[in-house]
């Protein structure tokens, strides 16, 4: 492990191919590797004191959270509280004290989990995610991020910089609700994050979901399907067998696809019925 | 002296050591030219051993390496039944079954090499499940897979389903449980042939160790020294699992002639140490038109795995608890423990009790509903009490009052009261609530002659500067039996607290008090300690006395109890806690997670010793018996455990477990000096049936296995739909 002295010089480290360096920020996932004894990469560049990746920043269409950014971080910032509740929620549903001190949102985010907690949050909210390296900066729609199972946009010597959250004055619905297998220091069976604006009709919606597909999912079908609907008993049971169709949950060592699909739709009922009433 | 003695919540005596992290725990030890040991296991749950090879590029001479041939005694782990080897010699019966072992001073190459041992077997069929074991559908132990059976009659079967009555059946099955004590297991060696064998390591029973031992080395009893060293936790998984690690080091020790550390890593101890037997329980009841039990026949069998370690003890446990705290003219009990290809399930908390606990109290709300009566009165007018006779003949004579001991726990948990308005309110309500009770009793100490059998003996010595030292083989793993000895000697000689001394156990040094089990330290070897105390205070009335002095106590089977092992008739226990508990639920309808919200538990344990760390009992047995219905699954893939780690094995947090209240009720136990009776495992056996019967009140689905996930929720809710 080695600790550079500022970005540029990580940056730098992390560009030499051949000399095969991987960031390591909090080391909470990167840890729990190397104990199990399945962390076969052995060099590190330490960016958890890097000061250019600190930090949270408010302009006035967005907010931005620096890849360190850890969960306790997001937990105390007034803003994130007002105006992002969601990630909040997942922050304060991940790990237990320890982890919330040490995680951080990059980590959680490059890390490709699709069982990680702060992702759906993101999603809803229609993140925003910019990529640094030596050759620059660039910026990408975070629902564009994950490709695959523990495949990214990311390319080798590029650190995760920031995510965007951009603000909005509309009067937003918010609900985030983790199923884990316990109370605190989880992981995730089904993660369900939704915001909704709705007047009479719902007028703009965003679903995404967690540990039901093999990266974290936007539901834009089930999206697309509610815009422009009155709800009602029965166009909420349409939208649960879209989004039944949309998820491709799996039968795991910590629960059923069975009981992933029956909450899913459950959670998505919850959700809906939840912002007004239902006709 | 008062505020010293029994009755006085002193502070633990290892506390602060524990807590301020001084303490040292047997990884925390070194010896000079010590080396690392390490074990390598099956590959697969039956077969036969072809070829051991040592492959890659590992430096082989470096090793110390012992395999079944190098044992210089017995190659068996010396228990009830000798049919463990230490080392699979040909056959191996289970997925982690030790074959090999290595010792290098170099631990991370010890590892490597681990992987690089190439062991083949001709695999040979398996059996994994009790059903299998019992149809016989391969022979994997003895002639028929039966380790151990038992039967239990009274009265007169045939008659006593006669019409009229209302008759139910039901099955009922509970899964295996790991301990999950907070420190791995653990164990250094010392050993050759002319100081002969010492291990110290983390332990439950020194002299079942010391046993074993002298057969595995062809020994003298003098040549073979067991230590106890800090101990984090045991719950029944160091009772007789130490005793192969133990030998495991030992082994190597004597081989390489240097100290051998064998510690193992939570996943290694999660899979291959011994776990609670799973149990499946058929109930057959009927029941008179006032709502009295007329007869009962139970069928109950355990799961023992490939070995038979201490399968007959849990099995006969789980037998004499099998049948309440109820009165039942004709009773009818039949058990077995089986054998299956999964590594030898052991002794946990509770010994086979809260298994079969769980299917007579799930079965007693069943008939309840049945016959039409609330959970309580049905129970109530089935209790057991004072001059009754139970299955075996066994007259009770504990001064107990079940009845009062429900109304208090009806009363603090207002059970009638929420259960009438969660009825109405889960009408409308996407989380359901319900409230479940349930009433048992665990006997105290050892099951039938064990105590007159084990005739424990116990001594205190008075030095000239004033010091009382207690010597026991009874070991602290986190019960507080420092502190207890310590109070019951302050309280009988009346000197100050810090002026005992409660001795490591050392085999070397301590008498053989027995094994530190069966909720017995506190009642039978504390009793012993008073006693002992009694005898040290007479000898120092006299004049000439010559410092240190020395005195001892032997355990006497009181004269008006007795057990006939094999007709099984009798006095099973001295005496019994018995308790009433109560769980308020709730379940999500729509993530199926149930959860408890309050906790009451009303328990009669004699004279309580020590109000907080008997409380601190009752909540942690609670909270582990929350984790054994609701969280903790055993994922099994050909009699393996496959989520053997933390996160995946789910234990419940602090956030996941509710208050526990808890309230004791104090009837002196007649044969013991300080009145007090067993409680450790007691607390295991009530919350399983208490929790499901809630649940059962909460969403009316009859849910009978555990552990119960929101998956099985999801599952038995559509099946009561269809
Ligand atoms: C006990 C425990 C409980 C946990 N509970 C939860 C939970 O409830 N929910 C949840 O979602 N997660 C949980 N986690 C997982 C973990 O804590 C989070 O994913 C955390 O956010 C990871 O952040 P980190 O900084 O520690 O990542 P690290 O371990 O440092 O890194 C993780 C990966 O991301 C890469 N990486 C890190 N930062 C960057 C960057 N800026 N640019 C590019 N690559 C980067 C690393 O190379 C590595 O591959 C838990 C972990 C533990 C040990």
């Amino acid at each position: 492990m080695i600790t550079p002295k500022n970005l540029d010089e990580a940056l730098t480290l992390l560009a030499d191919r051949a000399a095969g360096w991987k960031p390591c920020a909090g080391g909470t996932d990167l840890m729990v590797l190397f104990e199990a004894g399945k962390l076969n990469h052995t060099k590190f560049v330490n960016i958890a004191a890097l000061t250019e990746l600190h930090g949270i920043e408010e302009r006035s269409d967005a907010i931005e959270i620096k890849a360190l950014t850890t969960y306790t971080d997001i937990l105390k910032h007034a803003t994130i509280q007002r105006e992002f509740p969601s990630l909040v929620t997942a922050a304060a549903l991940t790990g237990a004290v320890a982890i919330q001190n040490r995680g951080t949102i990059g980590g959680n985010i490059v890390n490709a989990s699709p069982a990680a907690d702060s992702p759906p949050a993101l999603l809803a909210y229609d993140a925003q995610v910019e990529l640094i390296s030596v050759k620059g900066v660039r910026r990408l729609a975070y629902a564009d991020f994950h490709k695959g199972y523990k495949q990214m946009d990311l390319q080798p010597g590029e650190l995760l910089k920031s995510v965007l959250l951009p603000r909005t004055h509309a009067e937003l619905h918010h609900y985030y609700r983790k199923v884990g297998t316990r109370r605190a220091q989880a992981i995730s069976k089904v993660c369900f994050c939704g915001v909704v604006e709705r007047e009479d009709r719902i007028k703009n919606i965003r679903i995404a979901l967690g540990s039901v597909a093999p990266i974290p999912l936007r539901a834009r079908r089930t999206e697309t399907f509610l815009i422009g609907k009155q709800l009602s008993s029965k166009i909420i049971d349409e939208a649960k067998k879209i989004i039944d169709q949309e998820i491709s949950p799996i039968d795991d060592i910590r629960s059923t696809a069975k009981y992933r699909r029956r909450v899913t739709q459950n959670l998505l009922e919850e959700f809906l019925c939840g912002t007004g009433s239902t006709n | 002296m008062a505020e010293n003695a029994i009755g006085q919540s002193v502070v633990r005596r290892e506390g602060r050591e524990k807590v301020t992290g001084q303490a040292k725990y047997v990884d925390d030890l070194s010896f000079p030219g010590m080396i690392f040991g390490a074990t390598v296991r099956s590959s697969v749950p039956r077969g036969r051993i072809r070829t051991i090879s040592f492959e890659g590029t590992i430096p082989w001479n470096e090793f110390v390496i012992v395999t079944a041939k190098d044992v210089p005694g017995k190659n068996i782990v010396a228990l009830i039944e000798h049919d463990q080897p230490y080392l699979a010699d040909g056959m191996v019966n289970h997925p982690e079954e030790a074959i090999v072992l290595l010792a290098h001073p170099d631990k991370y190459l010890l590892e490597e090499a681990r992987r690089h041992v190439r062991i083949e077997i001709d695999p040979l069929p398996a059996i994994f499940t009790i059903e299998d074991s019992l149809a016989q559908k391969e022979i994997v132990w003895g002639k028929d897979n039966v380790q151990k059976s038992f039967l239990i009659e009274t009265g007169n079967m045939k008659d006593a389903w006669t019409n009229g009555h209302v008759v139910v059946e039901g099955a009922y099955e509970t899964g295996a449980q790991e301990q999950l004590y907070i420190e791995p297991q653990g164990m250094i060696a010392v050993a050759n042939p002319a100081d002969g064998v010492t291990v110290r390591g983390s332990l439950q029973c020194p002299f079942y160790i010391h046993k074993a031992l002298i057969e595995l080395f062809a020994l003298p009893p003098e040549k073979i020294r067991v230590i106890q060293t800090e101990t984090g936790g045991g719950f029944g998984g160091k009772e007789e699992y130490p005793t192969i690690i133990a030998g495991h080091a030992a082994l190597l020790a004597w081989k390489s002639g240097r100290p051998v550390k064998i510690i193992y890593d939570r996943a290694e101890d999660m899979v291959a140490t011994t776990k609670r037997h799973p149990s499946r329980t058929k109930i057959k009841t009927a029941v008179d038109k006032q709502g009295k039990l007329t007869a009962m026949n139970i069928d109950f069998v355990i799961d023992g795995g490939a070995y038979v370690t201490l399968s007959p003890v849990v099995l006969s446990r789980g037998t004499l608890h099998s049948f309440g705290p109820y009165a039942c003219p004709n009773v009818k009990i039949t058990s077995k423990a089986v054998a299956t290809n999964t590594p030898p399930h052991g002794a946990f908390r509770g010994f086979g009790a809260p298994q079969s606990l769980f299917a007579i109290e799930r079965h007693m709300d069943r008939v309840a509903r049945k016959v039409g009566l609330s959970p309580d009165e049905f129970r109530r007018r089935n209790f057991l009490s004072d001059g009754k006779t139970m299955p075996t003949g066994q007259i009770v004579r504990d001064g107990v009052d079940l009845s009062a001991l429900l109304d208090r726990a009806l009363e603090l948990s207002h059970f009638h009261d929420k259960r009438r308005r969660f009825a109405r309110e889960n009408t409308t309500s996407a989380i359901k609530k319900g409230m479940g009770l349930a009433t048992f009793m665990h006997g105290a100490g050892f099951t039938g002659s064990g105590e007159a059998y084990l005739a424990s003996i116990v001594a205190i010595e008075a030095t000239k500067e004033g010091i009382v030292r207690v010597l026991t083989s009874s070991t602290e793993i986190g019960q507080g039996k420092n502190t207890v000895f310590a109070q019951i000697v302050a309280e009988t000689l009346r000197i100050p607290i810090d002026r005992i001394e409660v001795t490591m156990p050392d085999t070397a040094i301590v008498p053989n008090s027995g094994p530190t089990v069966a909720s017995r330290t506190a009642m039978v070897v504390g009793g012993l300690v008073a006693e002992a105390a009694k005898n040290l205070k007479e000898l120092l009335k006299k004049k000439d006395i010559h410092f240190p002095v020395k005195v001892t106590a032997q355990y006497q089977q009181p004269k008006d109890i007795s057990f006939d092992d094999k007709t099984y008739r009798g006095d099973a226990y001295g005496t019994y806690a018995w308790a009433v508990y109560v769980a308020e639920v709730s379940v999500d309808t729509v993530t199926y997670e149930a959860h408890v919200d309050d906790f009451v538990a009303v328990q009669e344990i004699g004279k309580v010793l020590n109000p907080t760390l008997a409380s601190g009992q009752i909540e942690g047995g609670v909270a582990q018996a929350i984790g054994m219905v609701l969280y903790e699954k055993v994922e099994w893939k050909e009699g393996r455990m496959v989520n053997g780690q933390m996160t995946n094995y789910i234990m419940p947090t602090s956030v996941d477990v509710p208050p526990i209240r808890v309230f004791f009720e104090g009837v002196p136990y007649r044969h013991s000096p300080t009145g007090a009776k067993g409680i450790g495992e007691l607390p295991m056996d009530g919350p399983a049936p208490a929790i499901l019967n809630a649940i059962e009140d909460a969403i009316g689905v009859s849910i009978n296995k555990i552990p119960c996930l929101p998956e099985d929720i999801l599952e038995a809710m559509e099946r009561s739909r269809a």
